[in-house]
This record gives structure tokens, C-alpha cells and sequence, in this order.
């Protein structure tokens, strides 16, 4: 199983619509995705919502692969009522990228959720803080090299002593 | 008084609601700015609950990872555990026999009916209505002995394995879920006797924390909470998963989108599921209940998104292969973490009472919020 180059309806549709640019089609286990420059996101899926149908932003979220120069992809999942089809849009980013909450105001917790366990900065976004973790803990879970064993003892010890 | 803005001007309230507070239905903490009795604005402060199940996820294996699932919607955790299944077997390219599915879819649908059963009686014990609780929670209590009698668990079954069934079906199942879809219907009208026709709890819910299919799609809400603002959608339907497509049954929805509708919505939902358990008992296929699956998967590399309709929504899995026994980024697409993200404009310009029977209405389980 592999990633295959895609070329379905919706992927021509998207590709004369953004001739030129670098994306990028492909298919894997029957599901699609468009990998995208970080900087066009935005405008890819606002073309995705407001001319393919694709109206609801059903995820958004991040893998970090540290050996990439940019390390983390952002994978946005996209559903269209219309179409009862789903799209994958992902990028490349390091530590920053383009908020989508003037598009899609439903991006505000995911964005955040990444953020908090990230460490992505989403420009644009209006109230870009921790969300499911103390907005004073000390770096961010889901990145690789962050253990899974004892990594919140100075905290709690700051901050749940209660004997 | 407008435009003075004196230190002293009292006009402004902050509450803070929760995260102790019984109403919240679990460790919810809203701050609520007031102005006299009506909210201007409402802030969800979340994660108290966070237990890390996704970094969990990446360092475990595939199998090893199951069980977890069952604590994020802890009264739905067949749910849970189907819709992981599910995204697994799709990612090393296995199906379960049709043995397994219509377990599987007789057993989700009969937890359908214990996380709605679990939603109503909270919700009118909150709105002050303590009786139905009782009633509910007796025909939950049913649906929880079918579940202890497979697999010896209430709550956090684990009732399936990738590729199929751990457990065959215990003598007498049949006539077990049988007999209580029979005595369920009628139990169902009792409710409507409790609730339906009582004008306080009418006037409790009518015209309550309206949420238009716009706003919906917007926020990413999903479940009874979309339905009701009268968006037909239901992933049962719109892309079936084991074999749901060989049920009928409706998409129950509403017109107003308000607190009414939604449990107008879940109330319908009910008969819909005994509808489909009936279907799907009469015709239990023999043969194996397991497919063939390897003893230590290592899917391909890849990438997978599965979701299913759970009884709070569509619950996504995002996971993502790099070819070895435990996955490299397991993702959890929460139905009640992005339904609640909706309460702040249900209940903007509302009373403080009615953001508990928003609240109440979203049925959000912080155990799925936090993770």
C-alpha cells in the first residue's frame, strides 16, 4: 500500500483552478489528499469550501516527522454534503502556520489542541493558547521526543501538593 | 447606564461554573460573564480530564491500543471500539465476517441506547425533573447486563477485537435482546408521559439554545445536535459502514435546531435503534466471528481516516502507518469536543439556567472532550 498519484474529478477541478502551483494529488487506501504549500492552504481551502462544496471542516491536525526540515505536517479533513465526499489537505510547516478561524470559525479548538500539543503557531488566530493542558506546563506531548514516562513531575509538584 | 465604564460599575458579573458542579456532567468549567441574570459571553475552560490518549496511542501497539478507546466516551465504548476497529481494518485491508458486523451494529446500536438513555436522565434530573432518571436508568441497567453477559464488562466493554469478536455469543442472547427491545417501546412511551407533555419542561427547552444548520456546519457539529437543525445527515446513511446499509431505518431531525428538537431528535433515535437491533437479530449469520489476521500487525506504511456515528456524533480515527507494530500518529476526531465548542453562541444572550439545559442538551462526556 502506498501513496498513488490521484486524479479524480475533484483533483482536476482543484488542479485548473490552482494551475501552476505545487500541489501535490495522491491517493492511499482509496482516500484522497492534496499536499499543499503552507503559505496557499488558506486560499486552497476557501476555493475548497466556497467552489468544490467541501463545507465542513471535520479535522484538523498534526504529525511530526523530526527529521523533516519543516518538521510537522498540518492534515486538515474536509467533507462536502454535497459531494458525501471527503479531502485530505496537508502542508509542511516548522513552528508557524496560517490560521483557517476567518474560513472556518470551527478551527479554533483544533488549532488550539495543535498548538497546545504541537507547539504550531497559527497566525490569525484570535485566541491562540493552551487548551487542554495548564497554560503553564512546560513544552508540548505530542511531539516525538517528548517521553511518555514522568515528564509532568515539576509540575505537579508545583502545583498539586497536597500533603 | 451605558457608556459610564467607572471601576465601580457593577453591571458585569463573572461565574464561574465547574468544573465541580454536577451539572456540567463532569469536570466542565464555564466562565460565564453576566450581565444580571443574561450571559454576554461564555468561555469553556477543558482538559481537566486529559489523560494523553493519543501519545498513548504511539506507543502501544495496534491491539494494545484497544482498550484505551473505551475510556474516551466511557458511556459509549462499544462505539469507541468500533470505530477503532474499524479504522485498523481498513489500514491492513481486513473485514470483519458478517458474522461479526451484525454483532457489532446490534451491540453499538444497543450502547446508542444507553448513552442516550445516560443523556436523558441527566438532563432532566438537571432541569429538575428527578423521576425520568429512575426510568432511564432502569432500562439502561438491561442494556449493561446484555454487555456484562458477552464480555463481562459494563462500561468499558472492549467487546471487539481487530478482524472481529473476541467473544462468540452467550446462550440465550437473542432472546435476551429480544425481550428487551419488546418491553423497551412501551418504557418509551412512558417518557413521553414524564416529559413530553409537561409544560415546564417545555418551556425549559423550547426556543433553548438555537443552533442553526449554518452554524453547525461552521463549528463542526455533528450527531443528534445537526440532525436537529434539520441536516438529515447520519453516517449510518450517508456512507455505511458493517453493513449498516442493510438496515431501514430513518434519520429522525428537527426544524429549529433549538433544545426541543434535539431531544425530540434523541427520543426518535431510540426507536430508530430498537428498529435497527430488531432487523439485525432476526438474521445472525452463522460462521466464523473472526477474520484472518495476523498475530503481530504491521500495516504498510500509510495513512487512514475512518469515522463512524457514534451517539454524540462522528468519531474519526486518523491514523498513520510507518510500517511498524505501533502506530506513528493515532489521531481522535471527538464528537463532543467539537459539539462543545458550539456552547458559547447557543447560550449567548440566554439566562444562567438555561446554559444547564444547554449544557445538558450538547450530552457531552468530558472523558472524550479531554482524552
Amino acid at each position: 500500500m502506498a501513496y498513488e498519484e490521484w486524479n479524480g474529478e475533484l483533483a482536476r477541478e482543484v488542479r485548473a483552478a490552482f494551475s501552476g502551483a505545487a500541489l501535490e494529488f495522491t491517493e492511499c487506501l482509496g482516500q484522497h489528499r492534496i499536499a499543499a504549500p503552507a503559505e496557499l492552504v488558506p486560499a486552497l481551502i476557501a476555493h475548497l469550501k466556497s467552489e468544490c462544496g467541501f463545507d465542513f471542516l471535520v479535522d484538523v491536525t498534526a504529525v511530526d516527522y523530526p527529521e523533516r526540515a519543516a518538521r510537522f505536517e498540518l492534515v486538515y479533513v474536509l467533507y462536502s454534503f454535497a459531494r458525501n465526499e471527503r479531502v485530505r489537505v496537508s502542508a509542511q510547516v516548522s513552528e508557524q502556520a496560517l490560521s483557517l478561524t476567518n474560513i472556518f470559525a470551527g478551527a479554533d479548538w483544533l488549532e488550539r489542541e495543535v498548538f497546545d500539543m504541537f507547539g504550531v503557531r497559527f497566525t490569525g488566530h484570535p485566541d491562540l493558547k493552551r487548551i487542554l493542558l495548564p497554560e503553564d506546563w512546560v513544552g508540548h506531548p505530542l511531539r516525538k521526543e517528548y517521553p511518555i514516562a514522568q515528564p509532568d513531575e515539576a509540575w505537579v509538584a508545583a502545583n498539586l501538593e497536597m500533603l | 447606564m451605558t457608556g459610564t465604564e467607572s471601576p465601580l460599575d457593577s453591571s458585569e458579573l463573572i461565574l464561574n461554573m465547574g468544573p465541580q458542579h454536577p451539572s456540567t456532567h463532569g469536570v466542565l468549567r464555564i466562565i460565564l460573564k453576566l450581565d444580571g441574570e443574561r450571559v454576554k459571553s461564555a468561555e469553556c475552560v477543558i482538559g481537566y480530564l486529559h489523560r494523553g490518549v493519543e501519545k498513548i496511542g504511539e506507543n502501544r501497539t495496534y491491539g494494545q491500543f484497544a482498550p484505551y478507546v473505551d475510556r474516551m466516551d466511557y458511556v459509549a465504548a462499544v462505539s469507541n471500539g468500533l470505530g477503532y476497529c474499524l479504522a485498523v481494518e481498513k489500514l491492513i485491508g481486513v473485514e470483519a465476517p458478517a458474522r461479526a458486523q451484525v454483532v457489532r451494529v446490534i451491540l453499538a446500536e444497543l450502547n446508542r441506547i444507553a448513552s442516550h438513555l445516560l443523556w436523558l436522565g441527566t438532563h432532566a434530573l438537571d432541569l429538575g425533573a428527578q423521576t425520568a432518571l429512575f426510568y432511564t436508568f432502569r432500562e439502561r441497567e438491561e442494556v449493561l447486563k446484555i454487555f456484562e453477559n458477552y464480555c463481562g464488562a459494563r462500561l468499558t466493554t472492549h467487546a471487539f477485537r481487530i478482524g472481529g469478536l473476541y467473544y462468540e455469543l452467550y446462550e440465550g442472547f437473542d432472546e435476551q435482546v429480544s425481550a428487551f427491545c419488546e418491553s423497551f417501546l412501551p418504557h418509551l412511551d412512558e417518557y413521553d408521559d414524564l416529559l413530553t407533555g409537561n409544560p415546564i419542561w417545555r418551556g425549559r427547552l423550547r426556543d433553548v439554545g438555537i443552533l442553526t444548520a449554518a452554524d453547525c456546519k461552521e463549528l463542526g457539529v455533528t450527531g443528534p445536535l445537526l440532525r436537529a437543525s434539520g441536516v438529515a445527515w447520519d453516517l449510518r446513511k450517508a456512507q455505511p459502514y458493517s453493513g449498516y446499509e442493510q438496515y431501514e431505518f430513518q434519520v429522525p431531525t428537527g426544524a429549529r435546531g433549538d433544545s426541543w428538537d434535539r431531544y425530540q431528535v434523541r427520543i426518535a433515535e431510540l426507536r430508530e435503534s430498537i428498529a435497527i437491533i430488531r432487523q439485525a437479530v432476526r438474521a445472525i449469520p452463522a460462521g466464523p466471528a473472526m477474520a484472518k489476521v495476523p498475530k503481530v500487525l504491521k500495516p504498510a506504511a500509510g495513512e487512514v481516516y475512518v469515522s463512524t456515528e457514534a451517539p454524540k456524533g462522528e468519531l474519526g480515527y486518523f491514523l498513520v502507518s510507518d510500517g511498524t507494530v505501533q502506530p506513528y500518529r493515532v489521531r481522535v476526531r471527538p464528537p463532543s469536543f467539537l459539539n462543545l465548542q458550539a456552547l458559547p453562541r447557543m447560550v449567548k444572550g440566554a439566562s444562567v439556567a438555561d446554559v444547564i439545559a444547554v449544557i445538558g442538551t450538547l450530552d457531552i462526556v468530558l472523558g472524550e472532550v479531554d482524552r
